[in-house]
């Protein structure tokens, strides 16, 4: 099974103190950390242990600036057979709607039976892939948390609000949104992403993907960013500083009277 | 023809009684030769490991832990039994070859063992094979009677050992037996006869068997004398053959495992013997996959290890449950050599251990303490191979996401929380620093005589920031000229290299190293004893370093450093030795010493201290690792220093401190126990130049009672 698994870098949010810029539009973004957003690590051990298991190969792609390369490496040493950055000037600015415009064109360049993103980036709005899905008018299911291959098809689980579950049957070929916790991703270390420190990764730029410059990128995006803070914390929230018993006795009450306890 | 003469003599069996006897020699010889051979095939196959230097300190040891028996007394018991089984073994080495001997060559007597001699060495080894015989009745009863809990086995380990050991013990007084009675027939022979002879040793178990058969006749005592020759022979030859198909291969084996033992304390193996550090890429595999991936040292402690218990007795991990025991990690080595390389057929290998023979919980639950390896009476090895088989693991991606995490975090920030590198040095701004000064930061700007290494946990951890404050006042109290690298400091990496995580280790040694080398200092003064470690043992071309403890006890010895009484008459103070600064380091008394040195202070000790510490949970990567465990070391710790009076337990480890804070909290003894760093009980009773009436203005940290 070919498998496409569209991964994007964000800020690593356990190991930055996002503080705001002066302008008050975006976080300050020097001595940031990034890493691969997490959902999507988790859709790259996924593909691994299919193809594992089924054989076929795992390309990932990421849009990004040069600076993308580095989570492509990271997801090499885990152990993908292809890598590639998706890279242009005239991406900068692009919405949701846009880098789906750039992946789609991406994913007719090859021949992917199956699609994963994760289920949204840390940062993001988890729109990409359902976006990618209706413009190849492929089949799409999202929050997926197991997968399994029968005659063909997949079978695909998903949680819901409560904690049950729902089992999908999903025609290939078709894109998936991958819930973080449907597997245990392996640990990459210095030494793997060394190993693979000279492997090729091909850059593609807007020509070699025939897209249309007046679809993507800030002039293209119709979602535009005017907003970004810290909401004030809720007045509700009271600390409590007696012993362990009192703090005790206080739980219950608070609990009683808010209707919590029955 | 009637009378006692030698077994070789023997004529009216189908073959002469020399021919048997012989036969049975080169039998058994051959077997033996055989047998040993196959068992060597890993160990020739295995990873090369250079254990042939410093012959004489080996043979010093040698003789302190293998002729001496050195650790065996820590078990009283057992330990006492073993005393004198080996002694008995020792003793009976030539009185047993000659008998061996004397079956093909009659009258055979050793070189230097006839006359006086012999007859004073005969009467030694009547008592050695009376003793031998009845430490195996006891033996044999304390195996089935009193069943210590230590030679259980879990279910999921198997068997049980106890019909293998009772099986053994047996055929070792048989054995005893069959010599004694081959003595005191031929003695009771001669006497009949009316030959002179010497008396058996009063008492000893020939004697009694002489006294007991001394009647019967002579005919009897001669079919006696061949039978108690011919069961002797095989016995021995049975033993020889069947020792190295279990525990007892030990007799042959423990003298090399003891000979080859690891010199150096706190030390961890290199990823390969022989390939250095800047050649470490072009090693193709890391670390312990398959079982050829041991080093032949390593093979030979399953060998060598007699199922003691000893270890796993001591293991904190296996005391609260974990699925670790060092005992069957090795045990279960060795039941896969006995299977994967068989004596009969073809050696088949290289399977996977993780997931096979060893599960990953089992692999990451070890906390490196070295309990293990500081009671094993043979000085087998087990943090080592701990730490070789997670490099497989970190190599294969095989890493709880627990650890995922930290380890993330150390690549891209140096510290294991992920925080910012440039507030690394934030906690030497407080104000409480403000008798002082803030602390130098030696960034090329300034510079100093020593550099206190302060790492991620003191730098980094609100609770443990208090140490380094405490740490910096102590230093400048006592007139040092002290900096701190401040953001160019990074994690020292001490967990990272002993969870097996090799390559991003030696990032962070030459970062530090780089760093430490820039700001010129002579010495290095650190309050963990992890950083302290990894200074000393895992890095190079560093300066001298030195645990705070160590420079305090100097300056108490010295007469620089003098403390105000201790002014609640009502704390118990007890110290717990935290592993790396203890049984890595052997530092026990100074910390002790700098207690004894506070006017007023009572001080009582665990009943677990010193080499036999308990390890609070383990520091590190530790603190982030999500083990399956019953119930948590440090409260099991906590509950020790409650057992032994104490309601102050003192520490010089922020790791200690963390685990035994939480572990207050979790055996539900806030107010009645507390726990405190020693450079804090320092800082708060040093009488310093400035006078006391300013050091009372210092941080307080608040202790029960």
């Amino acid at each position: 099974m070919e498998i496409l698994v569209c991964a994007r870098r964000v800020p690593d949010t356990s190991e930055n103190e996002i503080e705001f810029n002066a302008a008050g539009n975006d976080i300050e973004r020097d001595e940031l950390v990034y890493s691969v957003n997490e959902a999507d690590n988790y859709a790259v051990e996924e593909a691994l242990q299919i193809r594992d298991r089924v054989g076929g190969s795992v390309t990932v792609v990421t849009v990004d600036g040069e600076e993308g390369e580095e989570i492509l490496r990271r997801e090499l040493a885990m152990g993908v057979n292809h890598a590639a950055l998706v890279s242009d000037d005239a991406f900068n600015g692009s919405d949701g709607k846009g880098i789906a415009t750039i992946l789609k064109a991406f994913v007719e360049k090859g021949h992917y039976d199956l699609i994963l993103t994760g289920v949204q980036a840390d940062d993001g709005a988890a729109q990409v892939g359902g976006m990618v899905a209706a413009m190849l008018d492929y089949p799409f299911a999202s929050l997926v948390n197991s997968i399994a291959l029968e005659d063909g098809k997949l079978r695909v689980s998903r949680e819901i609000e409560g904690g049950n579950r729902e089992i999908n049957e999903i025609d290939l070929p078709c894109v998936l949104s991958i819930q973080t916790g449907i597997n245990e991703p392996r640990y990459v270390g210095m030494r793997g992403i060394r190993q693979v420190a000279s492997v090729p990764i091909p850059t593609l730029a807007i020509s070699d993907l025939a897209i249309d410059p007046d679809a993507v990128g800030e002039g293209a995006a119709k979602v535009k960013r005017v907003d970004y803070f810290v909401p004030a914390s809720s007045k509700e929230a009271e600390l409590l500083h007696g012993s362990r018993a009192e703090n005790a006795n206080r739980v219950l009450e608070l609990l009683a009277a808010k209707g919590g306890l029955k | 023809m009637v009378g006692i003469y030698s077994p070789s003599y023997v004529a009216d069996w189908l073959v002469p009684g020399r021919n048997l006897f012989a036969a049975i020699h080169v039998l058994g010889i051959a077997c033996f030769i055989y047998i040993v051979s196959k068992r060597m095939v890993p160990l020739v196959r295995a990873q090369r490991d250079p254990r042939f230097d410093h012959p004489f300190i080996r043979l010093g040891r040698v003789s302190k832990f293998w002729l001496g028996q050195w650790k065996h007394p820590r078990y009283r018991f057992a330990g006492t039994l073993h005393i004198l089984i080996f002694a008995g073994f020792i003793l009976l080495a030539a009185r047993a070859f000659a008998v061996l001997i004397v079956g093909v060559s009659p009258g055979f007597v050793m070189p230097g063992l006839s006359g006086r001699t012999g007859h004073i060495y005969e009467t030694l080894t009547d008592y050695a094979a009376t003793v031998v015989f009845l430490c195996m009745v006891v033996a044999a009863i304390r195996r089935l009677v009193f069943k210590p809990a230590r030679y259980a086995v879990p279910s999921k380990y198997g068997k049980g050992h106890t019909a293998d050991a009772v099986f053994l013990l047996g055929l070792i007084a048989l054995l005893m037996v069959a010599d004694s009675l081959f003595s005191a027939s031929r003695f009771a022979g001669h006497a009949q006869q009316g030959q002179p002879v010497e008396a058996l040793a009063f008492l000893s178990l020939p004697w009694m068997l002489q006294t007991a058969i001394g009647s019967v006749s002579l005919a009897t005592l001669w079919g006696l004398n061949v039978g108690a020759y011919l069961v002797h022979e095989i016995t021995f030859y049975f033993l020889l053959c069947y020792r190295p198909f279990g525990i007892q291969f030990h007799v042959e084996t423990s003298l090399f495992s003891v000979y080859f033992s690891k010199l150096e304390r706190g030390t961890l193996k290199p990823v390969r013997w022989g390939v250095s550090d800047e050649h470490l890429d072009q090693v193709k595999s890391f670390g312990v996959k398959t079982f050829e991936d041991f080093t032949w040292k390593h093979m030979l402690d399953f060998y060598s290890c007699a199922d003691c218990g000893r270890c796993a007795d001591n293991c904190p991990a296996h005391a609260v449950g974990r699925p670790l025991a060092p005992r069957f990690l090795t045990i279960k080595a060795r039941d896969y050599v006995f299977q994967h390389y068989p004596v009969l057929g073809k050696a088949d290998n290289g399977k996977s251990l993780i997931g096979n023979l060893y599960s990953e919980e089992e692999i990451w639950s070890c906390t490196t303490c070295g309990a293990c390896e500081e009671e094993c009476p043979l000085l087998l090895e087990y943090i080592d191979k701990i730490v070789d088989l997670r490099r497989g693991m970190i190599e294969d991606g095989k890493v709880p996401q627990s650890l995922q995490k930290p380890l993330k975090a150390l690549e891209s920030r140096g510290n294991p929380y992920g925080k910012m590198e440039k507030k690394r040095a934030d906690w030497a701004k407080s104000p409480d620093l403000q008798l002082i000064g803030p602390v130098k930061v030696l960034d090329g700007k300034n510079g100093a005589d020593t550099l206190y290494f302060v790492d991620s946990i003191t730098s980094y951890d609100d609770r443990m920031q208090s140490i380094g404050r405490a740490t910096s006042r102590i230093l400048a109290g006592l007139g040092k000229n002290f900096g701190i690298l401040g953001a160019a400091e990074k994690d020292s990496g001490h967990e990272v290299r002993r969870f097996g995580e090799e390559t991003l280790f030696l990032a962070l040694r030459d970062h530090n190293t780089e760093a430490i080398k820039q700001s010129g200092v002579q010495c290095i003064v650190t309050a963990d004893p992890h950083a302290y470690n990894a200074l000393k043992r895992d890095y190079k071309d560093v300066p001298a370093v030195e645990h705070i403890s160590q420079l305090l006890a100097r300056e108490a010895r010295a007469g620089t450093l003098h403390f105000n009484a201790v002014d609640n008459k009502d704390r118990v103070f007890t110290y717990h030795d935290p592993c790396y600064l203890g049984r890595h380091n052997q530092v026990y008394d100074d910390p002790r010493h700098v207690l004894d040195s506070i006017p007023g202070l009572n001080r009582v000790e665990m009943k677990r201290s010193r080499d036999r510490s308990f390890c609070c949970g383990g520091g590190g990567l530790m603190l982030f690792y999500e083990p399956k465990e019953e119930q948590r070391m440090g409260v099991v710790r906590v509950r020790m220093a409650a057992e032994a009076g104490a309601n102050v337990i003192v520490t010089a480890c922020p790791f200690c401190m963390v685990n035994i804070e939480d572990a207050i909290k979790g055996a539900g003894m806030e107010g009645k126990m507390s726990v405190m760093d020693l450079t804090e009980l320092v800082d708060q009773h040093m009488v310093r130049e400035t006078g006391p009436e300013k050091a009372e203005k210092l941080e307080t940290v608040t202790y029960g009672g």
